[in-house]
């Protein structure tokens, strides 16, 4: 950190510090209690507080998924579609970024300023009609509407070409180019293993999007066997499973553990991924 | 290289390959549902008939004079702006915290880590664990009360409207202030050093410093930070929608306007024409509000427009760096 301004406003650091644990613990503590009623039976649950785990995660597990639905398939469904969405938007994203960049057309710069524009325009705005564009085209139940849409993600064309700009040379594309390659061969063959950094970081939130997302599916699909799971995890606010809190807390931690797992691993580049793109999820 | 006339035709070519997917998948899947809704909401179209006739504007006729809608319309505004002042004021706090080099804190990564993570977590879960841990009479927030003896007895929570409110508002706040500290963050470490030597020439104190120079320079990310928010938080659903019966109990002081047009939409009659009103008109109203916001705060202290005072910058830094702060600004 260079030496640059003092503004500590009067506070020490240990003031500072107790209020960073403050905070922390206000994200950790809820968490925390979640994973720890998952290993707890309903009945010590609703006795009363324990900040250490139970042994009756097996029994908790019974209750979660003797209600016909399935937790397990569900966790595969949200994976399934998280990957492929994920595949696609990144992939895609990495073509348009590189077109932009690479490429002199007509009609470019009306491209990018509606790229610009459009990463303001919240998903859902259009929900109504995609429900009945894709109830036409009998699509419903299907996993398709959730995946292709994420063709076109200008958040993160935005994050590739901004990366790109900063370490694609252009003579590396001309001599390529004189070798007779083709543009495709170039683009990934060269040009993806030079941007994969900028490719991981928004894998990270095209995933994390992807997995967190609750309405589209919700509308889209009905069939119990497609559901994903934070569509299953709301099932737990109904009265199938009123007060069955072990299940309940387990089937939170079962959307929630991979995320943390993830993050456990990935916080560095997913917060570097938001401080260098400004990009918001 | 044959022909270069020939051979920037070609790429032009190419170039346009590179980007149809993207023009094609946002023409068909996103542009196309948007106008889709927008004329759907022209019509009387609802639940499963096939044959539904053009209404022109009856259905907006109805919308401005819908209290419900209004209703939901200010919970949403009152939910979001509870979240976000603490959310920002906070988030700045912090940021000047970390970046005091007199404080020298360390640690600093890892508890913006711990600060971000709820962000990621699924809200469809974080409402059902919220909905769980205030449980009435014996979920654990009740449990601590009672043992604390702060209270005799468990207060049923989501009986009562503020409450309610302030616990959704509570989650969003919490699952976004991580994101703004870091964004927030990432402004100040763009601000230059040299504002704050010739501030220190000048004899600013710290306080002078972030009134006239780090404030001031991070208007726009913040204003981005506050543009983005209210966007995002006008679409406020998955917590409001789950967190009590779906339908915005207690009194409907959590019904937003996403879970108003939801319940037209997808429950009842499947009034998908007067959803779709409901979908323009909260586009027409969020669109308004971002403009102003950009029109009321923009550019009065655009650093580009920073001028030579007694805490500001030097005249001379000031046309050295016009170019590079140019360039920055997207």
């Amino acid at each position: 950190m260079i030496s640059r301004h003092r503004l500590g406003l009067g506070l020490s650091r240990t003031a500072v510090y107790a209020v960073f644990t403050f905070f922390a613990m206000l994200a950790v503590v809820p968490i925390y209690l979640m994973l720890i009623n998952a290993t707890r039976s309903t009945e010590a649950i609703q006795q009363g507080l324990s900040l250490l785990p139970g042994n009756q995660i097996a029994h908790n597990w019974k209750a979660l998924t003797n209600r016909g639905f399935n937790i397990t398939r569900g966790f595969f469904n949200s994976a399934f579609i998280a990957l492929a969405t994920t595949a696609v938007a990144v992939y895609f994203s990495a073509m348009t970024a590189y077109g932009l960049h690479v490429f002199q057309f007509r009609g470019k710069k009306v491209l990018w300023s509606v790229i610009l524009v459009v990463i303001m325009v919240p998903p859902q705005l259009g929900l109504i009609g995609f429900y009945r564009m894709m109830a036409q085209l009998k699509l419903l139940d299907s996993f398709v509407p959730l995946i292709l849409p994420a063709m076109a993600s200008p958040a993160t064309v935005l994050f590739i070409r901004q990366y790109l700009k900063s370490v694609l040379s252009l003579e590396l594309v001309e001599a390529a180019r004189m070798d007779g390659a083709s543009e495709f061969r170039i683009f990934n063959t060269i040009v993806t293993p030079v941007i994969a950094p900028a490719m991981a970081t928004m894998a990270i939130f095209s995933f994390v999007g992807s997995w967190n997302n609750f309405i589209t599916p919700y509308i889209l699909l009905s069939d119990k066997d497609k559901y994903t799971l934070p569509m299953l995890v709301q099932l737990l606010r109904t009265d199938i499973y009123r007060t069955e809190y072990g299940g309940i807390y387990l089937g939170i931690a079962v959307s929630i553990v991979p995320i943390l797992v993830f993050y456990a691993f990935m916080s560095r580049h997913i917060i570097a991924g938001i401080t260098i793109g400004g990009v918001k999820e | 290289m044959r022909n270069a006339l020939g051979t920037r035709a070609r790429l032009e070519r190419q170039g346009y390959l590179f980007v149809l997917p993207f023009v094609v998948a946002f023409l068909a899947l996103q542009l196309y549902p948007i106008i889709y809704t927008f004329a759907l909401g022209l019509t009387d179209f609802r639940g499963m008939s096939r044959n539904f006739k053009f209404v022109g504007l009856e259905n907006f006729v109805h919308l401005v004079s819908d209290a419900y809608f209004w209703k939901a319309f200010s919970n949403t505004w009152l939910i979001w702006g509870i979240s976000f002042i603490p959310q920002l004021g906070l988030a700045l706090l912090f940021a000047v915290w970390c970046s005091d080099v007199r404080l020298r804190l360390k640690a600093q990564g890892l508890f913006k880590a711990i600060f971000y993570l709820p962000n990621l977590l699924t809200a469809a879960s974080i409402a059902v664990l919220y909905a769980t841990l205030f449980y009435y009479p014996n979920g654990p927030i009740n449990q601590a009360l009672v043992q604390a003896g702060m209270r005799d007895v468990a207060f049923n929570f989501f009986r009562d409207s503020t409450f309610t409110r302030l616990i959704v508002a509570f989650i969003q706040f919490w699952m976004w202030y991580g994101h703004t500290l870091i964004m927030i963050s990432a402004g100040i470490a763009g601000i230059p050093v040299a504002l704050y030597e010739s501030a220190v020439i000048d004899g600013a104190n710290a306080r002078q410093m972030f009134r006239h120079v780090t404030l001031p320079m991070l208007k726009p990310v913040m204003l981005y930070i506050l543009v983005t928010s209210m966007i995002g938080g006008m679409q406020m659903f998955d917590i409001p929608y789950l967190i009590t019966n779906r339908r915005g109990d207690p009194d409907g002081s959590i019904l937003t306007t996403a879970v108003y047009l939801y319940n037209h939409a997808f429950t009842g009659s499947n009034n998908y024409a007067y959803a779709s009103a409901i979908s323009t008109g909260l586009f027409l109203l969020t669109s308004t509000a971002a403009i102003l916001m950009y029109a009321v705060m923009r550019d009065r202290h655009h650093p580009s427009q920073l001028r030579p005072g007694k805490f500001g910058p030097s005249a001379a830094w000031l046309r050295r760096n016009a170019v590079h702060e140019e360039g920055r600004a997207r």
